[in-house]
């Protein structure tokens, strides 16, 4: 009969402990086939798809990299955020004023990137005090009270009040021949790849590991000299850069911000994705990200009236299959592959 | 200054409200160790099916105590259906399917009784409380209701063998079963009280902000704040904490000049945030010592 | 004389990794019995295989009929009380809520109490402390509370995890004294698991050694202690 660890101190009980990512590595040689693969195929997609996919696609890789910010601050470092809506919202309107005074937009990323990495390591901390269920509550205040400040009298000359602000699409640059979508598809994803690279990168050194050893014990990890109050109020900072690096570049192919875009809805949003994706997975939030943009559409397209009961349902059904998300499904199989091949030591642990 | 204590009745007033819903929300905490973000909900789905016993017919306390029933039933098959498959899940998943069953739960509302507001009767009927226009009777009977299911609670935990069974079970699962504690019926018996009492705090709300199938999403987040400023581990906290709450939030509304009135659901988190921040625990939350 | 609990071919897993691989053990009606082993060896995943914690292959019956595969709870309320390891303290309940906790499943008001209080006679110092946060006893007075929690179940069979573990050495010898009572007057049959060979090779009349997930020997305890290897091994002499 199966025993389950409920709580942190039943934990010598359950199996093996969790890798800080998704084991079950295949090759090297394999994973850069894969690798390239992939980018291949995702420089092909704008030319295969219509132009609206295109643009759909984008929007997924954008909120990806939303989710990889989420991913780094609550995956990597353990701590819980429902307020990373309130980061993107930051990186977008940071975004549009400065289009909005004929800044061109490349510029924008490095200064949304830098508005979030300071707000995020400010709000990091106070946050220090707080864990688990009260730090979710403050960032949630946090979403809660971003589009009521983006409609606030007096920031209106800036904010653009409740109406927002309205942007014009770039073209793309060097007289290349391609349209807007196809061009802002490249640009994100020059960026994503940009970004995805520095977070493996991230996660894999000293920084990385000082890290995950805070989310699995704090107390060891400081008693090996981790200083955990900076390296979690940074991490704060660098979750909610890329996240607002995502806004920016949101704002940038929507051509528009407005305060309700950025509700709590879309905090909440961001997490369910991260969940979806795999916590701790890098290579999840790209279906996290994939989630959060197609699967409200199919669920309106399957009932309008009853869309929430359907997104609901999907929803449940896929905690069900992958109870820790893709990349949980993921190494799931790969365990029962490599179980099939190679042959278990059988040397009994403890 | 009778302005201030005016706005600090009404404060209590409403902070009724959000006391009984953060007292829904502690209980299912102390049961299952998470927040339940479909609360609110499930309050409100309870409320609409009183309703509809009402429109079938039913006088008020039959809907009442039917509503009731009817939730702590469902709360418990919703534990015992829904989330005993993933029991081994990681938390952050746990999170999400309460999520899930919040959209579930307010689209079928909606879907079921449409979006129009409706009233709801008060069984304290409407108009001052003695004639004086601080407390209408209905904020009065339901702040009374509020402290009755309190000392109820309090003797249940206190006073009861199965109060002790789930107060170990939640402490500590492990140790519960070795001492004989079915776990698993504990959390759903805890389930079923949490949504028993969601019923009531809905019902309760209902005839002040009219029914509607979005009535408790900001009403729960204040039910939370209230639990979390009082402490997580004291259902007494979290009544106090939602009167709290709803002080802070008219006084903000009425003294902080030019953005109080519009940015007062923002005040009051933010100065929830800053008491926890100074008081990790929450006002009256116990310190658990333990040993690493 | 019967084995009030016994094991054929007892196999256990933690998720898919082996730990034991075929225990054949048996705990005699009234007896005590030691299971000796170092670190590592599957002691303690042994009882925890007998209270259903981990996943079993293989027979274990209890007074004849077969449990495994039962869930803990269910075990529990036939007679089995497991101190484990860690001791299971409720930090956050009173030494005396602590002990009610343990007889949850009894309904005999009375006869509750008065278990509460023999628990007391036999553990003074948790009388003293009876109002107190359990969080807050030593490790040596939560290793007593642990015991009188299992014993508020009036179990016909205690399994004992290490009920040495980081304790001083004076009130070690206090506590196996009191098992050896409750062995004697109430005819509690007991399973201990102890690195401290000596101790439960004086206390114990039946002793098994477990080496990494297999019985290597069997035989009465005065036996086992006398062997060449063991002396050596675990017995430093």
């Amino acid at each position: 009969m199966q025993h389950v660890p409920d709580t942190p101190r039943d934990a010598a009980v359950s199996a093996p402990p969790r890798a800080a990512f998704p084991g079950a590595p295949a090759p090297t040689a394999w994973r850069a086939v894969a690798l390239v693969g992939a980018l291949a195929l995702a420089a092909a997609l704008p030319f295969v798809l219509k132009n609206f996919f295109v643009f759909q696609v984008t929007l997924a890789v954008i909120y990806a990299i939303a989710i990889l910010g989420l991913n780094l601050l609550t995956g990597v470092n353990g701590q819980f955020s429902l307020g990373h809506s309130a980061f993107y919202a930051i990186g977008a309107y940071t975004a549009a004023i400065m289009m909005n005074a004929d800044i061109p937009y490349v510029w924008t990323l490095p200064a949304a990137g830098l508005a979030c990495l300071v707000s995020g390591f400010l709000f990091g901390l106070p946050a220090l005090r707080l864990e688990g269920i009260y730090l979710a509550l403050a960032t949630f205040a946090l979403a809660v009270a971003t589009p009521q400040l983006l409609k606030v009298n007096f920031l209106e000359d800036w904010t653009g009040g409740v109406q927002g602000i309205v942007i014009t699409k770039p073209d793309a640059p060097f007289g290349l021949p391609l349209n807007s979508d196809q061009w802002l598809y490249f640009f994100t994803l020059g960026v994503a790849v940009l970004l995805y690279v520095c977070a493996a990168n991230l996660v894999k050194s000293r920084t990385g590991r000082a890290l995950i050893a805070i989310r699995d014990h704090p107390t060891a990890a400081s008693a090996m000299g981790i200083n955990v109050a900076l390296y979690k109020s940074l991490i704060f900072g660098v979750s909610a850069l890329y996240t607002g690096v995502a806004g920016a570049l949101g704002a940038i192919a929507i051509a528009y911000v407005a305060p309700d875009s950025f509700t709590f809805s879309l905090a909440i949003a961001l997490f369910v994705g991260l969940v979806v994706g795999g916590v701790g997975s890098i290579a999840g939030t790209l279906i996290g990200g994939a989630f959060v943009l197609f699967v409200p559409n199919i669920a309106e397209q399957v009932s309008k009236g009853l869309a929430g009961a359907v997104y609901g349902v999907i929803l449940i059904l896929l905690i069900y299959l992958m109870p820790s998300g893709a990349a949980g499904l993921v190494r799931w199989i790969g365990a029962r592959f490599a179980r099939h091949q190679g042959d278990k030591s059988g040397l009994p642990a403890r | 200054m009778e302005l201030l204590l005016h706005q600090v009745l009404a404060g209590i007033a409403t902070g009724g409200i959000y006391a009984c819903m953060g007292l829904a929300v502690v209980m299912i905490y102390q049961a299952i160790d998470h927040l339940n973000f479909a609360q609110g909900e499930m309050a409100m789905f309870s409320t609409f099916i009183a309703w509809q016993l009402m429109q079938w017919g039913a006088p008020y306390w039959v809907a009442f105590v039917a509503a009731v029933a009817i939730s702590f039933v469902a709360g418990v098959a919703i534990d015992r259906i829904v989330f005993k498959p993933i029991h081994d899940a990681p938390v952050l998943s746990h999170v999400v399917v309460f999520i899930a069953l919040l959209a579930i739960l307010n689209s079928g509302a909606g879907f079921i009784w449409d979006y129009q507001i409706k009233t709801f009767p008060s069984p304290f009927g409407s108009g001052p409380l003695f004639g004086q226009n601080l407390v209408s009777r209905h904020d009065a009977g339901m702040i009374a209701m509020t402290l009755i299911m309190l000392v109820l609670l309090y003797l249940f935990f206190r006073h009861t063998r199965i109060g002790l069974a789930m107060r170990a079970a939640a402490a500590s699962p492990q140790s519960a079963r070795l001492a004989g504690i079915r776990v698993g019926w504990m959390i759903a018996l805890g389930w079923g009280m949490a949504a028993a009492i969601g019923a009531v705090a809905g019902m309760m709300i209902a005839p002040v902000v009219f029914l509607e199938p979005n009535m408790m999403v900001s009403i729960l987040l204040y039910g939370f704040a209230g639990a979390v400023l009082g402490g997580l581990t004291s259902p007494g906290g979290a009544v106090l904490g939602g009167f709290t709450v709803g002080i802070i939030e008219n006084l903000a509304a009425t003294y902080i000049p030019v953005a109080g009135r519009e940015l007062k659901l923002t005040i009051a988190l933010f100065i929830i945030v800053a008491v926890l921040i100074v008081k990790p625990g929450g006002m009256f939350g116990r310190r658990v010592v333990s040993r690493v | 004389m019967t084995a009030l609990i016994e094991t054929r071919g007892l196999c256990a897993f933690y998720g898919d990794i082996q730990v034991l691989f075929g225990l054949d053990l048996a705990v005699e009606d009234g007896g005590i019995t030691a299971l000796l082993g170092a670190n590592g060896a599957g002691k303690t995943t042994t009882l925890r295989a007998l209270c259903g914690m981990v996943r079993t292959r293989g027979d274990i019956r209890f007074a004849g009929a077969s449990i495994a595969g039962q869930a803990t709870e269910t075990i529990v309320r036939l007679g089995i009380a497991h101190v484990p390891e860690g001791r299971g303290t409720f930090w956050r309940q009173t030494v005396e809520e602590n002990l009610q906790i343990g007889a949850i499943t009894r309904r005999d008001r009375a006869g509750i109490a008065a278990d509460i209080e023999r628990v007391y006679g036999y553990f003074p110092r948790l009388k003293e402390r009876r109002g107190q946060q359990a969080g807050t006893l030593s490790g040596g007075e939560q290793q007593m509370l642990a015991v009188g929690r299992a014993m508020m179940l009036r179990p016909r069979l205690m399994l004992l995890d290490e009920p040495s573990f980081g304790l001083a050495p004076m009130v070690v010898e206090e506590m196996f004294e009191i098992f050896g009572a409750l062995n004697r007057r109430e005819r509690m049959s007991m399973l201990i698991v102890e690195q401290n060979a000596a101790l439960a090779l004086a206390l114990a009349d039946h002793a098994y050694l477990i080496e990494t997930g297999l019985l290597v020997m069997a035989g009465p305890a005065a036996q086992v202690g006398r062997d060449e290897n063991i002396r050596r091994s675990y017995l430093g002499y």
